[in-house]
């Protein structure tokens, strides 16, 4: 997988966090994911369609997700319910469309499909090809998520 | 100078995603705006249109069934609702989907993510070239 599809995503992950849901963000160390095992309790995912093709996907905690919209409706949460769910999907289409327009920017001419929403504990994120997945930890006061990209070639 | 917006005006809010509608209808409020109605794609937005009097629209891009695209073509296309101011608000920032908006007649474009001061400032903007300030 090309490396610069990495800093896009990272950059429009701590933008779209900061802007929509008034939540500062840590990135951590980048590291290979070889299973399909999700790191978290609620997940999105979002094909992209090239070339090349690839798939992007956030997998947040419970905690860190409850926090994350809280912030952004400026309403209190307890559970992850239909309004969490759709807030993740809202999260993966503006994540995937900002590292998209920068990836835009750069010459590729990338579209995402709708989000996908799955939760539940150990839920399987299923990458849209074969190649290998880059998953970037990322830190919040409440909790940890994870975005994980995989693009062919 | 603002200019003078009439917050009892029925705004319209077109998104798949209830938590986007949720926040855009936050920040038509923070503003002032206080008849506010939703729709969920482009389809059923285009129904509420003929059937209600809409006197600003503010739609996402994405959408299933019709796109905010197909939506505003539809807008421009009615004669009932052909001058409505249209915003769009979308994460679609590549330049050519903007020159595709703008020559399908959208007042104003909002690149997600957004600060509740951009939506104000980008809605002032659409009223003041109205009034032609």
């Amino acid at each position: 997988m090309n490396v610069e599809f990495i800093n896009p995503f990272l950059s429009a992950t701590i933008s779209v966090l900061k802007t929509m849901c008034f939540t500062e963000v840590k990135p951590g160390k980048p590291f290979l994911k070889k299973d399909q095992n999700s790191c978290g309790d609620v997940s999105g995912v979002v094909g992209i369609t090239g070339p090349p093709n690839g798939s992007m996907s956030l997998t947040f905690s419970k905690p860190s997700i409850i926090q994350i919209v809280s912030n952004m409706l400026g309403e209190s949460f307890q559970e992850v319910n239909d309004d969490i769910k759709d807030a993740v999907g809202e999260l993966s289409n503006m994540i995937s469309g900002t590292a998209r327009n920068e990836l835009g920017n750069k010459g590729y001419a990338f579209k995402t499909s709708i989000p996908t929403v799955i939760s539940g504990p150990r839920h399987e994120i299923r990458h849209m090809c074969k190649a290998p997945t880059i998953a970037i930890p990322f830190t919040t006061s409440a909790g940890a998520f994870v975005v994980e990209i995989s693009f062919e070639g | 100078m603002k200019p003078e917006i009439n917050l009892n005006m029925k705004v319209l809010v077109v998104d798949d995603f209830a938590t986007m509608r949720k926040i855009v209808r936050n920040i038509l409020k923070q503003i002032g705006f206080t008849n506010i109605v939703e729709a969920d794609d482009g389809a059923n937005a285009l129904q509420v249109i003929k059937e209600d009097k809409i006197d600003f629209v503010v739609t996402d891009w994405n959408m299933p069934n019709m796109t905010g695209l197909e939506l505003l073509k539809n807008i421009r296309a009615t004669e009932k609702a052909k001058n409505t101011p249209v915003l769009m608000v979308t994460a679609e920032g590549l330049s050519e989907n903007v020159v595709d908006a703008v020559k399908a007649g959208v007042d104003n474009y909002i690149v997600k993510p957004f600060t509740a001061e951009t939506v104000q400032a980008k809605i002032e903007q659409i009223f003041a070239k109205r009034a032609g300030k």
